[in-house]
């Protein structure tokens, strides 16, 4: 049996991921704070061949919510084989800029509340010796960029916590994965004008299961984010910000 | 702030670019996302329309509202529920064919009816009442839904079945997307053995043979169709190849699971290119090659679902080998008494042209009648075409080809109309002044805005 985790369950890149880890062993435990969507998505799950699919409501924005989640998932299953975690927003920039809250805010949803929760779930994925710790963090997090630096540093700050997590848990079977999307055309991302570099959340889901099942440290999807982020990273700054990026 | 990146009212137009299959040009669509079927119906101005957009399968204009809003329903994708013993299948409006496929197969239901590709919507397919290989037998897409939701622009949802909200349950069934956003759905799945087809390939020589053929299989095969070489003439007109099948039997050590599961495509065409690549060389090296393709008049195989039913699918993106121009796609119905003389003379006229179509398929009706007021199919012959987009050349030719229709009393099907005219469209569907007063004030598409005349995408004040 493998017990599943997923946070923000019905954001788009969870549920494409979702759909291609449901099969006759799996059982899900679905967080997010839509009772009704998480209830559409535990069905799907079940019609896709999941062997059970629980939910649990709760606002993640806030410490209680963490706890709760954490403590409502261990009341379901004893081990917890995947926790993916992928809630989130996309901030708006703008409004950001110049607005203590919202800001903080922000970084709340996007950064802090993830090393909350992987706070808790470490302690016990230590315990049972094995697992997988998936999250889903950005490409934005490699460079701060006037456009979106905001919800950058969120990401970057969840990227370093899991390093860190990462060499902690070094020598026990826990996977700590740092899985970093480019462009996905997503709700989250309807506003954007979709080129040649966007990517479907199927396809993003795929290469998260791969990712899981390799176990790899830190994945780019598509897989060319790594060189372009490669590129973006070693831009001299005199030249960087020239661009409007 | 939102979890998810939801705005409440997930009315943000998305930036992606929408076209029909035929990648004609109807100007530039604007589109916003419905993700979730609780949600309130999208009214992004007060003044324009909307209409549901599934996967754009659609060859015309009759999935696209130029001027007006997109219903983006590709996120409406989530199965509801299933029940692996009756074969009930409740889903979202914008699941896919495909995905039906991939999880009703291994527990041995297949669809009732299946267009020639699984990369359409349950939306679109209740839309245009598609049709298959099992016309003859199965009916429509629409004789086997058993209900569905169907929200309307004033916030109503009307649970439409054939016992409750009839009218309504009808006039959506091949409506065009007009009558309201179906939300899910519910059909009933018919029963297979395995993932596998047996089938057997006929060559025939003229129309004559076509016809005897098919009155011969009908009865005895679930699946019948044929491919015509357009550009035969003379003695030769109307020879083509018969293709028949049955789902296979059960046999020992069943193979129902085997090769479930979607393999993905595996060819793509990456771009499109300056030119159309299908033109009269390739067309005529085509269909040459392929009326030959087997070396016997009749060859027995047993293959999978797949390539049986959707050998396009294969291809992604084959739309693009016509080229920036895109294509015209052309299907006819005509009564069976006239059928053989009117595809004569069709296949007259399109060989005359000097256009041959890459792939022309044809298939005689069955008279099961569906629940849809608008429904194209109708017991009958019916012809299927496609002609690259090369401007006026193969629009007189498809003026042609209406006036033959027309004169034999058929019709041309909506779903993969461009330019057909209002009043062939009225001649062909007696129901069109019934169906009206079922269309949401909102709602509207280029399509119907051609056809009935409906002058604007923008709907008056007063209605809203």
């Amino acid at each position: 049996m493998t017990n599943i985790a997923i946070f923000g369950a019905y954001s788009a890149i969870a549920e494409a991921t979702a759909r291609q880890l449901a099969a006759p062993d799996s059982r899900f435990f679905l967080v997010g704070r839509d009772r009704a969507k998480l209830d559409q998505v535990a069905a799907d799950l079940k019609v896709r061949g999941a062997k059970e699919a629980h939910v649990f409501a709760c606002d993640l924005a806030g410490t209680a919510g963490l706890r709760a989640s954490f403590e409502a998932l261990y009341g379901e299953f004893d081990t917890v084989d995947i926790a993916l975690l992928a809630h989130g927003t996309l901030p708006d920039q703008a409004l950001c800029e110049g607005d203590a809250e919202q800001t903080l805010a922000a970084l709340q949803i996007n950064g802090l509340s993830h090393i909350g929760l992987l706070t808790l779930l470490a302690d016990r994925f230590e315990l049972q010796g094995r697992g997988t710790l998936a999250v889903i963090t950005s490409v934005a997090g490699d460079r701060g960029r006037k456009s979106n630096y905001v919800y950058g540093a969120a990401k970057r700050a969840v990227s370093t916590f899991l390093d860190g997590l990462r060499h902690r848990l070094a020598d026990t079977d826990v996977r700590v994965i740092d899985i970093r999307p480019g462009f996905v055309d997503t709700p989250m991302t309807a506003a954007f004008d979709k080129g040649p570099l966007w990517a479907q959340p199927e396809k993003v889901g795929g290469d998260i299961v791969r990712a899981i099942e390799k176990g790899r440290p830190v994945v780019y999807t598509p897989w060319f984010w790594r060189y372009i982020m490669a590129i973006i990273r070693n831009v001299p700054a005199f030249v960087f910000h020239k661009t409007n990026l | 702030m939102a979890v998810n990146g939801l705005a409440e009212n997930e009315l943000a137009v998305n930036g992606r670019r929408y076209q029909s299959w035929g990648r004609i040009d109807f100007g530039p669509q604007t589109g916003v996302r419905f993700d979730h079927r609780l949600a309130p119906i999208p009214k992004p101005e007060p003044a324009k329309t909307v209409l549901p957009y599934g996967n754009g399968r659609s060859y015309g204009d009759s999935c696209l509202n130029t001027g007006g809003v997109l219903i983006d329903c590709g996120g409406l994708d989530r199965f509801i529920s299933f029940d692996g013993d009756s074969g009930v299948l409740r889903c979202e409006a914008g699941v896919l064919l495909a995905d039906i496929l991939d999880v009703a197969v291994p527990r041995g239901w297949f669809l009732p009816v299946s267009p020639g590709t699984r990369l359409v919507t349950v939306g679109g397919a209740i839309a245009n009442d598609v049709h298959g290989k099992n016309h003859h037998r199965a009916g429509t897409f629409g004789c086997h839904v058993r209900c569905f939701e169907l929200l309307r622009s004033d916030g109503g949802r009307l649970l439409c079945s054939a016992d409750e909200n009839q009218e309504y349950f009808r006039a959506t069934i091949g409506g065009l997307g007009l009558t309201g956003l179906v939300t899910w759905a519910e059909i009933q799945l018919a029963p297979i053995a395995n993932a596998f087809v047996d089938q057997e390939r006929i060559r025939f020589h003229d129309l004559a043979g076509f016809f005897r053929l098919s009155q011969e299989s009908d009865a005895e095969f679930e699946y019948t169709v044929a491919w015509i070489d357009c550009l035969a003439t003379g003695p030769s007109l109307g020879r083509g190849m018969f293709v028949r099948g049955n789902h296979a039997p059960a046999v020992e050590g069943d193979r129902a699971g085997e090769a479930a599961k979607s393999s993905g495509v595996k060819i793509s065409v990456p771009f499109v290119p300056p030119l159309s690549l299908v033109n009269g060389l390739s067309l005529r090296a085509f269909n040459a090659l392929y009326f030959r393709k087997q070396r016997g008049d009749r060859v027995s195989s047993q293959l999978h679902y797949r390539p049986f039913f959707y050998p396009l699918d294969a291809i992604a993106n084959w739309n693009r080998l016509y080229g920036p121009k895109g294509f015209y796609q052309y299907q006819c119905v005509l009564p069976l008494a006239r059928g053989e003389a009117g595809m004569g003379e069709m296949l007259q006229t399109i060989a005359a042209a000097g256009m041959g179509s890459f792939l022309a398929v044809l298939k005689v009706f069955g008279d099961r009648a569906s629940p849809g007021m608008m429904s194209f199919p109708r017991s009958g012959v019916t012809l299927a075409l496609d002609f690259p987009n090369n401007g006026g050349k193969v629009r007189g030719l498809l003026d042609r080809l209406d006036a033959i229709t027309g004169e034999h009393g058929g019709a041309v099907y909506p779903a993969k109309d461009a330019r057909m005219s209002p009043a062939l469209f009225r001649q062909s569907f007696p129901a069109m002044d019934e169906f009206t007063q079922y269309i949401d004030p909102a709602f509207s598409s280029s399509f119907w805005r051609r056809i009935a005349g409906a002058d604007k995408a923008v709907v008056s004040q007063d209605i809203c």
